[in-house]
């Protein structure tokens, strides 16, 4: 490899010496690493962490692992394979996603496309009260405060890391684009002018 | 308001209960409207009618003005601040307003058609979630520090404080009497003293009390007093010997 990295690298670490250490570093990790905490850990440049990532994903795959090494919320995991979900669930619970409501999953999604968001901008959006919901979502950790309101002072929210991570989403530019969601307005509009034609004058 | 209406039996998120209790609470303010799901009542209703196999025209009209008047306090209890603004909307842009938030809420509905989605798709996935215990982050190290320094300080922080004096609370006045009796008895053996030599050594209360029953003779004009300039030397003299005599005399 011909990368000028290289030549500034003081300590050259084959990458499959350095999978064991970045393995290491991901079995202890409670939260997805991204390359750069890595690199940082095991003292070696970014580059080469992704040498030895590659090497451990095609290790850590559902094929051939009960472990499989996902690049989830910004940063590299282990999760359990999906064949080992019911031995799984027999032991474990799943208490953050656990009877997630209609209200919670709409509040949810409003977060992570409009976030950070006040619960006032939040409850115009939906039409009802959304103080329990945000309660609720944020005592599972999906959502957090992120910064006041600078007009009334409103306590805004946006979605956690851990949020990405139940959704099994990269980042939240993984989620669809706004324009892809939705009728457009001019759709609706026809909808309601139809309606009212119907109605008599 | 017909029975049909009146004995609508509710079980909503926020309440649950005869139609007309809803009513009277949320009249009273005692039920926040903001959190009746009025589609429900909506939907009640028409069960109910539908249970009832025959169009009860009272009920429906009733019903109707009520739960409009319902859904229009909700409304304004939502939006307050816009009242105005949409009030002065033309029919034409109230109609693209109304699309506009429907679009919105659309897509917040179908994004969370997404993430069900998602979810659905991990629901049999484990991972470990939880605090991660990351180690700190290496302090900044300090220059060298002498111990002797550090016990310094500490014994300047060992040091026990002064003990507050309570000398004000316990102020005592000595009565202008006792000062009177002893002016007059040193006028009755000298015709002249110094005040500041004869309460030398008093506290300061009792040189002002002293000194008030000084103005008290003044005025009973059985003493002079007189100074030679600002801050000299008080000096007190008998009066005249008759007015002190006819004083005593008074007196007894």
């Amino acid at each position: 490899m011909d990368s000028p990295l290289r030549l500034i690298t003081t300590e050259v670490t084959p990458a499959a010496e350095l999978a064991k250490t970045v393995e290491a570093l991901l079995v202890v990790a409670t939260q997805p690493l991204p390359v750069e905490e890595i690199a940082v850990a095991a003292e070696v440049d970014v580059l080469h962490v992704g040498e030895a990532l590659e090497l451990l994903s095609e290790k850590y795959c559902e094929e051939s692992s009960g472990i499989v090494l996902e690049l989830v919320a910004g940063g590299w995991a282990f999760r359990a394979s999906s064949a080992a979900s019911e031995a799984c669930s027999r032991l474990f619970e799943k208490p953050v996603e656990k009877g997630l409501s209609q209200a919670a999953l709409e509040t949810l999604a409003i977060v992570a496309y409009l976030g950070p968001v006040s619960r006032p901008e939040i409850a115009r959006i939906r039409g009802v009260n959304v103080d329990g919901v945000i309660a609720g979502l944020a005592e599972r950790g999906l959502i957090g405060e992120g910064g006041r309101d600078e007009e009334f002072g409103a306590i805004r929210y946006r979605t956690t890391p851990l949020f990405e991570r139940v959704f099994g989403l990269e980042s939240l530019a993984s989620l669809p684009r706004v324009d892809d969601l939705g009728a457009d307005v001019s759709e609706i509009r026809e909808r309601l002018e139809a309606v009212a034609e119907k109605r008599p004058a | 308001m017909p029975v049909a209406v009146r004995e609508l039996e509710l079980d909503l998120d926020a309440f649950e209960g005869p139609f007309d209790l809803l009513l009277s609470l949320v009249l009273r303010e005692e039920l926040p409207l903001r959190e009746v799901d009025l589609a429900e009542i909506v939907i009640a209703f028409v069960e109910h009618l539908d249970a009832k196999g025959e169009l009860d025209l009272d009920a429906c009209g009733e019903f109707l003005i009520l739960i409009s008047a319902l859904l229009e306090l909700k409304a304004r209890a939502m939006f307050p601040e816009e009242e105005a603004e949409l009030a002065e909307l033309e029919p034409e842009e109230a109609a693209e307003e109304l699309a506009r938030r429907l679009a919105e809420y659309r897509r917040a509905k179908e994004a969370a058609g997404f993430l069900r989605e998602r979810l659905d798709e991990r629901r049999d996935l484990f991972f470990r979630i939880g605090p991660a215990p990351l180690a700190p982050k290496p302090e900044r190290k300090l220059a060298q520090q002498d111990p002797q320094k550090l016990a310094q300080v500490l014994r300047l922080l060992a040091v026990e404080p002064p003990a507050p004096s309570t000398a004000h609370m316990a102020l005592r006045f000595p009565p202008v009497a006792q000062f009177l009796d002893r002016w007059r008895s040193l006028l009755r053996r000298r015709t002249r003293f110094d005040f500041d030599q004869e309460v030398a050594g008093l506290s300061r209360v009792e040189i002002a009390v002293a000194f008030l029953a000084l103005l008290e003779l003044r005025k009973q004009n059985e003493i002079a007093i007189a100074q030679a300039a600002p801050f000299a030397p008080i000096r007190i003299s008998r009066a005249d010997a008759e007015r002190s005599l006819s004083w005593t005399a008074h007196s007894a």
